[in-house]
């Protein structure tokens, strides 16, 4: 396959991993403070204005602590294994390596060290993955104690399922190959078919505002959405940036366009009555931008992302 | 020009009707309507007797062999799926075999498929089924081998290429495989139907021959007062014996290709059909594994194709393919199905390691390298299935053979005794016609 020879190329490789660098060097520079993200955002995209409203702050959850007595910390005590929801397909977050056969990323180091502050092992842990869609009722069936799977904190998530303080910042942005010569997110979708993992933030932004695509097409994972468009199946793909990056860095014959239709927090998804566990894993992420967050981005992300300017602060509640 | 038909018409008729207006003239007449009457009975029994060995000879050459065909490719492109996903599975650890095998999977389908292009004959469904597959064959190897690429190079997009590979496979190549066996296989059955059908035409002409024949030489005895004329009764004997000859060669054939159906086509049919469930139920658990409970798609489809092989309170296809199975075949199919719990028991027993999280100890119970992984209880229950198919296919063979064979003679018989029959005619007649000179 002539594409996937190209793929080899290193020259392209590095253009690729350039451009992202610059996009998401501009998205982090937003993620400093709330303030800066609900002004920057509706300027961006007025759709999305309606979402933001003030009674609901995605980036507010409860206060840190280290008690484990609650019933979902101590259930997870009990069992002596954490289970947790996650990916295989997110380069760099939550991906299996072809070569070992383990999860590893971003998500994965982040459940670790939850494993390791509840259950005093790192490995004490069974990874289930969980297709997008599936997130929220994973939690919702009790099949998984958590989901840290790039998943965004929005306000309508926030009616089913729980979140811990933000962990990392990102948003939509799209993929198109380097063919397209497109430069701005409405040239690369105007006409175009366009992918979209199903239930993901970039679904309901493009349900909202079709930004010119002529047809929008569902699967199960942002990922299969590179096969299709390197099939020719699909033009365009839709996903947070982070994930976008991801995919550009495994094919350097697409690239990413911005600037961010969104502002979007990731958090740790929990059952929305286990507040022991949410204040227990807050607890976990407060020692975590201490101390291991820097270590792991600089291993999973750095090398895509650019250097990072440290963790979003927390958030809490009164 | 219109006038010429009419006068020649009358001349003939005017002739025939002279001939029959003498006692000689009816007499060679008769001798005409006789002549004809065998020969036309000898050329019906060769007729039909050659177009049921035709049919006998389409089952044991062709149609029961593409439908063997058929159903091998099905085979072939599922345990090629089955395969990628253990490969993807082992992750660096993939053996050389599996490699091997993935790729002996592909040849095998490729050279199947050329064969069911080269006889598929005049359906142009069988055809297209063969053309999509030939199409779409490289298209799924590209994807695999796209998949490996990606795998190597260490990116999950690897993981993604093969999921899609496999859908290409379970939703596009697998049922038009389907397709193809099913047309195949209802060409069995068409062909059994026209190797058995009963000649009838040949039956009631042959039966009105000889009530003819009698009819004369009754006809004959009152007009001439004599008992016996040797010709007309060799010509009867001749009938007769055609008559005969075909029954007994017609019974035979039916019984020999009821035997090839019994222990060789319809066994076959039933072990086809408990091996591909073994593969889906091998391929739903590898995909299982390599989901990483993403969805239960894969466990229910264990389920499902596992209770069709057999469980505890049903015999399921293990079961038919057991009570099926002629008496050489029986052991092995019996072992199978022994082998079949084997693999269900230590499938339960991963699983349960998998749902307690233990991923690494379920996978390697699963496609590991030891000797108490599912994967060898499959091969071991698959090789057994695959030794009794030998021993049916065996069977099948010999019995279609004496089917085919076993009227083979009747059509040379039905020949020389049309001939000796009419000159039988001839011969009686002629003595006849000689006392009126």
């Amino acid at each position: 396959m002539a594409r996937t020879r190209r793929r080899i190329r290193s020259g392209v490789l590095a253009a690729a991993l350039l451009v992202p660098l610059t996009l998401t060097m501009s998205a982090s520079a937003q993620s400093g403070t709330g303030e800066v993200r609900t002004t920057a955002a509706p300027a961006l995209t007025p759709a999305l204005a309606p979402e933001a409203t003030p009674a609901c702050d995605p980036t507010k959850s409860v206060r840190p602590s280290l008690d484990e007595s609650g019933p979902a910390v101590s259930a997870i005590k009990r069992r002596g294994v954490l289970i947790a929801g996650v990916d295989q397909n997110s380069y760099r977050w939550g991906f299996r390596d072809p070569a070992t056969g383990q999860l590893e990323g971003f998500d994965i180091d982040l459940v670790h060290a939850v494993a390791k502050a509840i259950l005093g092992d790192p490995n004490k842990v069974q990874f289930k993955t969980v297709p997008t869609d599936q997130r929220i009722n994973a939690i919702k069936s009790g099949q998984v104690d958590l989901i840290a799977r790039t998943m965004s904190i929005t306000c309508d998530r926030l009616n089913d399922v729980a979140f811990s303080t933000a962990y990392f910042e990102a948003g939509q942005q799209v993929v198109v190959p380097r063919s397209a010569k497109a430069t701005s997110i409405g040239q690369a979708l105007k006409g175009k078919t366009v992918c979209v993992a199903d239930s993901s933030t970039a679904q309901s932004e493009l349900k909202s505002d079709q930004h010119g695509a002529a047809k929008i097409t569902v699967v199960g994972n942002q990922l299969d959405c590179l096969v299709l468009m390197q099939l020719g199946q699909v033009d365009a793909t839709m996903t947070d940036n982070a994930l976008a990056v991801g995919q550009a860095a495994q094919d350097p014959t697409v690239q990413v366009i911005g600037p961010s239709l969104t502002a979007e927090p990731y958090g740790i998804a929990m059952a929305k009555g286990a507040t022991d566990l949410v204040a227990r894993v807050n607890q976990v992420l407060a020692d975590y931008r201490q101390n291991g967050w820097q270590a792991s981005y600089d291993k999973w992300l750095g090398p895509y992302l650019g250097p990072s300017n440290g963790p979003p602060p927390a958030n809490y509640l009164p | 020009m219109p006038p010429a038909p009419p006068r020649r018409r009358a001349r003939w008729t005017e002739r025939l009707r002279r001939a029959a207006s003498t006692a000689p003239g009816r007499l060679r007449l008769s001798a005409l309507a006789l002549v004809v009457l065998v020969l036309a009975f000898g050329a019906l029994t060769g007729w039909q007797v050659t177009t049921r060995n035709q049919a006998a000879d389409q089952v044991l050459s062709s149609s029961q062999p593409l439908s063997q065909n058929a159903a091998e490719i099905y085979r072939s492109l599922a345990d090629a799926d089955t395969t990628a996903a253990s490969g993807f599975l082992l992750a660096g650890n993939e053996p050389a075999a599996v490699r091997q095998r993935y790729q002996g999977d592909l040849a095998n389908a490729s050279q199947l498929l050329t064969q069911a292009a080269a006889h598929a004959g005049d359906s142009t469904d069988a055809q297209s089924w063969v053309s999509q597959l030939n199409q779409q064959l490289p298209v799924y190897a590209g994807l695999v081998e796209t998949a490996r690429a990606n795998d190597r190079q260490g990116l999950p997009l690897g993981a993604a290429y093969l999921r899609y590979a496999s859908d290409q496979m379970q939703n596009t190549l697998l049922p038009i495989a389907q397709k193809l066996s099913d047309y195949e296989t209802a060409r069995v059955d068409r062909d059994y139907g026209d190797a058995q059908s009963a000649p009838w035409a040949a039956y009631v002409l042959g039966a009105l021959v000889a009530l003819t024949l009698l009819w004369f030489q009754v006809v004959l005895f009152r007009r001439t007062n004599r008992v016996f004329n040797l010709g007309l009764l060799g010509t009867t004997a001749a009938v007769v014996a055609t008559l005969v000859w075909l029954t007994a060669g017609v019974t035979a054939a039916d019984s020999a290709l009821s035997r090839s159906r019994a222990t060789g086509a319809g066994p076959l049919q039933a072990l086809d059909s408990a091996r591909i469930d073994a593969l889906q139920a091998r391929t739903a658990e590898n995909l299982n594994l390599v989901a990483r409970g993403s969805t239960t798609a894969y466990a229910d489809q264990w389920t499902k194709s596992s209770n069709l092989l057999a469980t505890t309170t049903s015999a399921g296809q293990l079961g038919v393919a057991q009570r099926l199975a002629p008496g050489g075949a029986g052991q092995d199919v019996a072992d199978a199905r022994a082998e079949f719990f084997t693999w269900k028991q230590r499938h339960d027993a991963a699983s349960a390691k998998n749902d307690g999280g233990d991923y690494q100890s379920a996978l390697d119970a699963t496609v590991g390298s030891g000797p108490d992984t599912t994967e060898q209880a499959y091969q071991a229950m698959d090789a057994k299935l695959a030794q009794a198919a030998d021993v049916e296919k065996a069977d099948f063979l010999s019995a279609a053979k004496s089917g085919r064979d076993a009227t083979g003679l009747v059509v040379v018989a039905a020949g020389v005794l049309a001939v000796l029959a009419a000159a039988g005619v001839l011969a009686g007649i002629g003595r006849r016609l000689a006392e009126y000179r």
